[in-house]
């Protein structure tokens, strides 16, 4: 291992911006592209639930 | 033991398969980043020239590599949808193209980030990332396409066609640092004078790249599964028999 301390470790040799900035925003792409997929399927199987029970003029025609 | 696959081209059989499968994938892809993350930043060692600025190369390169593989994955389902006429394709395509974009994107940025400091410019106009960014725009008309024809049967074949016709730029986005001379370094890893790379970096890297890989087929199966409720108008979701009972007994 060569990091000495938690700092060294963050710092990334000078170049920590770079390498954080890299995964930080890796990571978020990752996370809200998972959670924008349970908002849709919620989404989905609300309005297809209200289609079948609702017995609105969506499901009369 | 044979399995009839053939059945699983039906949205309706597919639609619960993909649901089991999925946890699975997840669950693989979240270990292997874990473990591929530990040896990127605590096992493999500093590089002699680049010096800590190298790590990103644990998200860069299998961001490049997925978004050059969905697009020829999302190209031959696109394929397959226009020859045999078959809807599951063309879903499977447009569940695609969303983690294709993003992965495309995430390797322009990731590779900006390691330009900066290596290069001393965030972007340069060499044919590896010029052919990338045009990856980006080729995977945003796809979606775009889609978007902008209602009738569905037309934007499948519409949006098939175009992924079609743009998967001759991914050869070009490979081969580039080879082609040209290009700033952008050549491969680390080839099929034929293996890794040029430690040992440790080298795994780690295809650990990360195993790990995208799972995410995205989880990600897609869960987007497909999306495309199968919103386009098809059958009771298909599981886990609630009682809505589908109800609507039996209504009708």
């Amino acid at each position: 291992m060569q990091w000495g301390s938690a700092s060294e470790f963050f710092a990334m040799g000078g170049y920590g911006l770079y390498v954080w900035t890299s995964f930080v925003v890796t990571a978020l792409c990752m996370v809200w592209e998972v959670l924008a997929l349970w908002r849709r399927r919620a989404a989905a199987r609300a309005e297809h639930r209200a289609m079948l029970l609702g017995g609105t003029d969506e499901t009369a025609a | 033991m044979s399995v009839n696959w053939s059945k699983y081209s039906a949205p309706m059989a597919f639609y619960p398969l993909a649901g089991r499968l999925i946890p699975w994938f997840a669950c693989v892809a979240v270990v292997l980043m874990g473990v591929g993350l530990y040896m990127g930043f605590f096992v493999a060692p500093t590089d002699f020239q680049q010096g800590e600025a190298y790590r990103i190369i644990f998200v860069h390169v299998p961001a490049a590599w997925m978004s050059m593989f969905l697009y020829v994955v999302m190209a031959v389902w696109a394929g397959i949808g226009l020859g045999l006429n078959a809807r599951l394709s063309f879903m499977m395509a447009q569940a695609i193209a969303p983690t294709g974009a993003m992965f495309t994107f995430l390797a322009l940025l990731t590779g900006a980030m390691w330009g900066k400091p290596t290069w001393g410019a965030w972007w340069v106009w060499d044919a590896r990332l010029t052919s990338e960014l045009i990856l980006l725009f080729q995977y945003a008309g796809v979606m775009l396409l889609r978007t902008s024809i209602d009738d569905l049967r037309r934007a499948d074949r519409s949006s098939a066609v175009f992924a079609l016709v743009g998967v001759v730029n991914v050869p070009i986005i490979y081969f580039s640092v080879q082609w040209w001379n290009t700033l952008h370094q050549g491969a680390s890893v080839s099929m034929s004078t293996g890794s040029k790379m430690a040992a440790t970096m080298l795994t780690a890297m295809l650990l990360m790249t195993l790990a995208f890989w799972l995410y995205s087929v989880a990600v897609i199966l869960s987007r497909v599964r999306c495309i199968v409720i919103e386009r098809e108008s059958l009771p298909v979701w599981e886990g609630e028999p009682t809505v589908v009972q109800k609507v039996a007994e209504v009708r």
